[in-house]
């Protein structure tokens, strides 16, 4: 039989109560992430099969402490809810509480109860609950609440079918609220709210006027009506107040029959282990030993699968070239797209590695430790302790980062922490960083046991960092913006990480990537190909004006193939376009050819390296070896030293840890802060700072 | 003088007396910081900021300039 019905359901909860764990077994692998309408939050949905013709779409809601919404993710949290032509607008809601935080986690219960939406609740991790001396009576607190309970572990597979059961069953839901929480406030004020918006529920017309949101989905009216209701800023906020001491009330008198802990069986492990986490000394000793540990994996096991990658592509191209007719077909092939593929696929190693570290510290319950050490400090430049995980996840790439930055509630503190993650060391820069590294730094070890190669890494990564806090310090001192902080966080209990939750994390953001920056590459890629391999008059007459030419005639075959190679190449697009920009370059010790793959990159830096495969695969007459084989062979026509000799080398390195190199970066912040400004100010800004300190580098070193 | 949670020792426990309603986020109040409930100093960051609490069973950190804006007695 063919599913013909589908439910709409709405996952909702706290941060930390497993709810992407239950999504997960919920769906499984039949996930896929969108972004909602206009903004580039991720929206996560995914199917699940809940009987023979019933289907359930799930869609996992940003975790929220409440339907007040303070951040971006929480608000569209609020329209998911409120707008029932939202596409996902739910049949049945499903909040997800953590048996140890029931008391807190229910305070949104109560809240999304009063939406008069089909409501189920899932108590999660009930595999703890005799260890933790937790008990619960379940039918009582099923009456108390008019709501159908699940007791669940997401985890260990408990519960899962009798949820889908629930969900099947939803016309059934109890949709009355708990305690009449309005009259209790203030009942004339709620009676004439009642009155003023008949078409919703009062809770929904409550929730409307409250939030400082525009809602697409009223008419003129009613948009005057809840402008006019925002105006008493006072009684608003004086009611949500007492709304939510009410609501506590509540749930105090509900819980006080139905939930009984037995205090001795508490473990202090988390006692301990934060004791020492966020000790004075110990707490940073211990997070830059994390730090030192995940940058020197990064650094030396991703070497084996990229150089694998590396020669695999090197190797696929040549075969190609060997197998396919000669042509300009086999050429774009051989020449443009399989070194651009092979450009995209050799970040999958690092990204994936670093993406792993990071959801490893998130589900621990480790990074609000850190966030908890470091925030007065980043205070002092500016920043927020929340602003310490958009920095490390900028290690793997800015975009992502920028939009972790969301749920700093401080607009000050949040700007510049957008403006200073491009400095950070993002995984785009590392295979420029790593292909210029291994040409120029040997592959010593010094003191016994640190590589120099990797120890010039870690250099480059306090750099960025460097950069980051400095100018952070001086946006700090020159921007004059007054912003309330909210800052409150959660210190989740520690826990043992989910394979599965970090699998699914890490598949999810490397593919994203891919998708996202692959397409630029491999486009830029086949582009470059193409302004390479073709040219004006005198690039036509290539073969004809090199054979003619008196010198070659006692030179082989091959060296004068050789000649003719370069001689094009020089007199390609793209060789007019690298020489114009030569007299700008050169103080910074560069020649035409690599202000080729300087232009190129400015899309993404990583096509920094892509580009010179292509341009010295362009001008090799075979193809030998791996870019950075090619590289190295390649010598400086003036001084007959090597191209990348070292004053370049750390001329170009310093160039791409500073520059802003990345067109996707630029249109994020564009679109984070609603205006060019900032992105405008950001490419200026790093632009200069990086062909100065080049400029500088070079002529100290050389 | 009043004492507030920003007055309190490490291991201290006392009971929140009234928290000054236009400077307290609405959020701190949702994640259980009521007046008359219990709050117990757990951890102080160096530099005394932020402050780790225990209240009404959640676990969070505040910076001291919020912690001062709430009153306790003993």
């Amino acid at each position: 039989m063919v599913s013909n019905k589908v439910v709409k359901v709405a996952l909702i909860g706290n941060p930390n109560t497993g709810k992407t764990s239950l999504f997960n077994q919920l769906t499984g692998l039949k996930q896929k992430v969108g972004n909602y309408p206009g903004i580039t939050v991720e929206k996560k949905q995914g199917i699940c099969k809940l009987n023979e013709t019933v289907k359930a779409e799930v869609t996992d809601l940003p975790g929220t402490y409440s339907i007040n919404p303070t951040s971006l993710d929480e608000t569209l949290v609020l329209d998911t809810l409120l707008n029932e032509n939202n596409s996902s607008f739910p049949d049945v809601i499903v909040v997800v509480v953590e048996i140890e935080n029931i008391k807190r986690n229910l305070l949104l219960f109560t809240q999304i109860k009063d939406l008069k939406i089909p409501t189920i609740l899932v108590i999660n991790m009930v595999d703890q609950m005799k260890r933790k001396g937790i008990d619960i009576d379940v039918k009582q607190l099923e009456a108390k609440l008019n709501t159908k309970i699940v007791l669940a572990s997401a985890r260990k597979k408990i519960g899962i079918e009798e949820l889908k059961t629930a969900i099947l069953e939803y016309e059934k839901l109890d949709i009355t609220s708990i305690g009449k929480i309005t009259n209790r406030i203030d009942k004339e004020y709620f009676t004439r709210l009642k009155n003023a918006f008949k078409e919703f529920s009062l809770y929904k017309s409550w929730l409307l006027i409250t939030q400082n949101i525009e809602f697409d989905f009223l008419n003129e009216n009613q948009k005057k009506l809840v402008l006019k209701y925002r105006e008493d800023l006072d009684c608003i906020k004086r009611y949500q107040h007492k709304e939510t001491i009410l609501r506590y009330q509540i749930i105090n008198e509900v819980l006080k029959d139905t939930l009984k802990v037995d205090k001795s069986k508490a473990s202090d492990l988390r006692g301990i282990l934060d004791r020492v986490l966020t000790h004075r000394v110990f707490g940073y000793i211990i997070f830059a030993a994390i730090l030192l540990f995940i940058f020197q994996g990064i650094f030396s096991w991703a070497t084996y699968p990229m150089d694998l990658i590396d020669s695999a592509f090197a190797n696929l191209s040549s075969w190609v070239k060997t197998v396919l007719p000669k042509g300009t077909f086999t050429n774009l092939i051989a020449e443009g797209v399989i070194p651009g593929i092979g450009g995209i696929l050799i970040f999958i190693p690092q990204i994936a590695i670093l993406f792993t570290f990071i959801s490893i510290l998130e589900e621990t319950g480790y990074m609000s430790r850190v966030v908890f050490l470091m925030d007065k400090i980043m205070r002092k430049f500016g920043m927020s302790g929340k602003s310490v995980i958009p920095l490390i996840s900028g290690t793997a790439c800015a975009i992502p980062a920028i939009m972790a930055s969301r749920n700093i509630s401080s607009w000050k503190e949040r700007l510049i922490t957008i403006l200073v993650i491009p400095f950070t060391t993002c995984s785009a820069r590392l295979p420029v960083y790593a292909i210029l590294i291994a040409l120029i730094i040997p592959d010593k070890r010094v003191l016994g046991f640190l590589n120099l190669q990797g120890l010039t890494m870690m250099v480059l990564y306090l750099l960025g960092f460097t950069a980051a806090i400095l100018s952070a310090i001086l946006l700090h001192n020159v921007l004059e913006i007054k912003s309330k902080s909210l800052f409150v966080i959660e210190m989740p209990n520690y826990k043992i990480p989910s394979i599965k939750n970090i699998f699914h994390e890490v598949v999810e953001k490397t593919k994203a990537f891919i998708f996202g920056a692959g397409k630029i590459i491999l486009a830029i890629s086949i582009i470059l190909w193409f302004l390479a391999s073709n040219g004006p008059s005198k690039f036509k007459n290539a073969e004809q004006f090199i054979t003619s030419k008196e010198e070659v005639k006692d030179l082989s075959k091959v060296a004068i193939q050789k000649k003719i190679a370069s001689y094009k190449l020089e007199h390609s697009y793209i060789g007019y376009m690298g020489k114009s920009i030569e007299p700008v370059i050169e103080p910074m010790g560069y020649d035409w050819k690599i202000g080729i793959a300087l232009i190129s990159s400015f899309a993404a830096r990583e096509v920094f390296v892509g580009a010179l495969a292509t341009i010295y695969n362009v001008d090799s007459d075979e193809n030998v070896g791996t870019i950075k084989e090619r590289m190295a062979a390649e010598v400086n026509p003036e001084t007959g030293k090597k191209r990348f000799d070292f004053p370049t080398g750390i001329s170009l390195m310093l160039f791409y840890a500073f520059a802003m190199q990345c067109v996707g970066t630029l249109a994020i912040v564009k679109r984070e802060t609603n205006s060019w400004k900032w992105p405008i100010l950001q490419l200026v800004g790093m632009g200069l700072l990086a062909y100065i300190s080049a400029v500088i580098a070079f002529n100290i070193f050389s | 003088m009043f004492k507030t949670i920003a007055n309190l020792r490490i291991g201290e426990k006392a009971f929140i007396e009234k928290l000054c309603l236009d400077n307290i986020p609405l959020k701190l109040l949702e994640m259980g910081c009521l007046p008359g409930i219990e709050v117990e100093l757990i951890q102080k960051a160096p530099m005394h900021d932020p402050l780790y609490i225990k209240v009404n069973g959640s676990h969070i950190a505040i910076r001291r300039e919020t912690a001062e804006k709430i009153t306790i007695v003993y």
